[in-house]
């Protein structure tokens, strides 16, 4: 099919690279890794009939948390290629994105994230936190935890008329020192398009060796500025899995 | 008997002050399924548990916040489940006022005048209405504060007047705040307001502007929303005027406008974050700025300042018709977006609203542009999603520094090509 070229300044394609900025979260991000685009440089559309809609971008790549000076607030990690499929037929199926990243893209976030993981499994009590209207430098790492948590489920609820970033963390809070540390995260998500707020809660689990993963994750209707109709509400893992299973590594 | 007692204490709850003494929280370990499905029952019980931690695995905590009469009856029917228990905070109650105290603490200490006041930092309202006077004592030949209108909750929208004198010279207006939860924008126009203050008759180029036009800026253009943003809601982003048949409250008075009114982009539920209002500028904050513009009659720019997003843009929102203008308004986003990254490599999209961001009918540069104001402008502030509007505080420096450069370029631009 043919590809229409994008400007690549335009909504369309920055919501398509949004789409896979929460992508390359899911798979490589970290307390001390978080992931995000700064320029879309080339888009193009390709109608795919009845199977959707496939967006090829080329952006950017930045990570987010190697602040030099808060004056400089990202860190440059090459060019990427994705494409993104919003299908047609069922609205509720995620996207399906594939991304290749060029050059130094894994961060080497090992010596962090071994430090971190060893003092939260070592502590006393279970670590929680919470912002009340701004964000505590010490909390930074628990904040990309839930901005990498968020984007699972961000990645799941886009489609071309979304453009979705975590708003909030009300609170977190450790559950376990296991091996597999496990918080729960009580979070708010916004969506440019739309404006709304959006409530979750997630469970999720974290080690170096294991990355991120999101175990349950639940919408809650009940805050009035959060009524959405055309998000659906999820929870579980076999939901989970079946989103993984559409995805294609990097 | 017992239905009658639970509303009473809805009822307490809701008109009342509501206190936390005596409440206790349990943590509860759960050792199978079978105690967990005993547990999802407590809220049958009617006994006011609060569950901070909803049970869900048994290898998971669950915490409750059990009322004071009810602690005795809650405890018993663990401890007659064989479900183990422990209390993790004695005094609910105390740990509230602790919160309260710290918070009261770091507010302590007021600034005696401009040059104290902490411009890397958020504050509530009323602290920047107290330096918006301290602005105009400090200088008295350079500042004046009108108040434009009242909010709906009446407080007073004040706009500060930068004049050298003359009479009725062409005006350059910028407003932050208009949606309350986008902080960084009500904390860039206040160092904004400094900046023009200590920059007359130092730098040239502000100078000269000075020197033939006046510049207004509404630091808090929504005042009742923000004061909602620090005492309930953090996320709040309309006014807080209540609506008609509806129990949602607020209007987004970036939809208020009467340009392409009630089109798409735009919502007609109240409880929306798009409602648009009954009608165009019911909004006392919105039709305070339009009496005043069109009062005036010599406005030659107008910047409104919104986060999140990283984008300078133009007319229109409301339609895919091209500004008149566009040609220049596109040429003079660029070199304005040019200086912005110049200082710290901080990088933004321009165009038109439509094209760069969303449909969006009844928005504030649309009329305004639409009334014959040509550098008509909406900045969308730091960052791209990854504080959104909990931008931390070390970045409002930052943030308004590199943003005042585009809106020098703006002004320039305004004060060479005079229309």
């Amino acid at each position: 099919m043919p590809v229409e070229e994008l400007d690549p300044s335009h909504y369309p394609a920055t919501r398509a690279a949004k789409v896979a900025e929460h992508f390359i979260n899911t798979r490589y991000g970290s307390p001390f890794a978080w992931f995000g685009s700064s320029g879309v440089k080339k888009a193009g559309l390709e109608d795919m009939g009845v199977l959707g809609t496939k967006y090829h971008i080329e952006f950017t790549l930045k990570e987010m948390t190697r602040n030099v000076k808060s004056s400089v607030i990202l860190y440059d990690m090459g060019l990427c290629s994705a494409e993104v499929l919003f299908h047609r037929a069922d609205e509720r199926k995620p996207p399906q994105v594939q991304c290749t990243c060029s050059g130094a893209f894994q961060v080497n976030t090992s010596a962090e994230e071994e430090d971190l993981y060893q003092r939260l499994r070592n502590a006393t009590s279970l670590l929680s936190g919470n912002s009340v209207g701004h964000i505590d430098p010490e909390m930074a790492p628990f904040w990309h935890l839930g901005g990498v948590a968020s984007s699972f489920i961000m990645l799941r609820e886009s489609n071309e008329s979304t453009l979705l970033n975590m708003a909030h963390i009300d609170n977190f809070t450790q559950m376990t020192k296991d091996a597999q540390l496990m918080f729960q995260y009580d979070i708010l998500l916004h969506d440019m398009v739309s404006q709304e707020i959006l409530k979750w809660k997630l469970l999720l689990s974290w080690s170096p060796d294991g990355g991120v993963k999101v175990l349950e994750a639940e919408w809650d209707p009940k805050c009035r500025s959060c009524e959405r109709a055309h998000l659906t509400v999820t929870t579980g893992i076999a939901a989970e899995q079946e989103m993984k299973g559409d995805n294609n590594n990097v | 008997m017992r239905a009658l007692l639970v509303f009473t204490a809805v009822f307490v709850a809701v008109f009342g002050q509501e206190t936390f003494e005596g409440h206790q929280v349990l943590r509860i370990t759960a050792k199978d399924d079978a105690q967990i499905t005993l547990l999802r029952g407590l809220p049958e019980l009617e006994l006011g548990i609060d569950f901070w931690m909803e049970p869900t695995h048994p290898s998971l905590p669950v915490d409750i916040r059990v009322p004071s009469q009810s602690l005795k009856e809650v405890k018993m029917f663990l401890e007659s489940n064989d479900i183990q228990y422990t209390v993790m905070i004695h005094d609910v109650q105390n740990l509230l006022d602790e919160e309260k105290r710290q918070m009261l603490k770091a507010r302590a200490v007021q600034p005696r005048n401009t040059d104290d006041f902490d411009f890397a930092n958020y504050h509530t309202l009323n602290e920047i209405y107290d330096f918006i006077d301290m602005l105009v004592v400090e200088n008295p030949h350079l500042v004046s504060k009108i108040v434009i209108g009242q909010s709906y909750e009446g407080r007073p929208l004040n706009v500060l007047k930068f004049s050298t004198g003359g009479s009725n010279r062409p005006g350059i207006w910028i407003d932050t705040g208009i949606h309350s939860r986008e902080w960084v924008t009500q904390a860039s126009g206040t160092w904004f307001a400094k900046k023009i203050v200590t920059d007359y008759g130092n730098d040239p180029a502000l100078t000269a502007i000075l020197d033939k036009m006046d510049i207004f800026l509404e630091i808090a253009t929504n005042p009742d929303g923000f004061a909602f943003t620090h005492s309930q809601n953090r996320m709040w982003r309309k006014t807080r005027k209540p609506n008609s048949g509806s129990s949602c409250v607020g209007v987004d008075p970036n939809r208020n406008w009467d340009a392409g009114f009630g089109g798409g982009g735009s919502s007609g539920n109240p409880c929306t974050e798009t409602y648009r209002g009954p009608k165009a500028h019911s909004e006392p904050e919105v039709k305070a700025i339009v009496d005043f513009v069109q009062a005036h009659g010599n406005l030659k720019a107008f910047v409104s300042i919104h986060s999140y997003s990283q984008m300078l843009l133009y007319p229109y929102g409301y339609t895919r018709t091209p500004a008149k203008d566009e040609r220049e308004l596109d040429e003079l986003a660029k070199k304005a977006v040019n200086d912005l990254t110049s200082l710290y490599g901080t990088r933004y999209k321009y165009g038109s609203i439509i094209t760069t961001i969303y449909q969006a009918s009844g928005g504030t540069i649309d009329w305004t542009y639409d009334q014959g104001i040509k550098y008509s402008y909406t900045f969308e502030l730091r960052d791209t999603g990854f504080y959104g509007f909990l931008l931390p505080a070390n970045q409002i420096l930052p943030t308004a520094k590199e943003t005042w450069l585009a809106l020098m370029a703006i002004m320039e631009h305004t004060n060479a090509n005079p229309y």
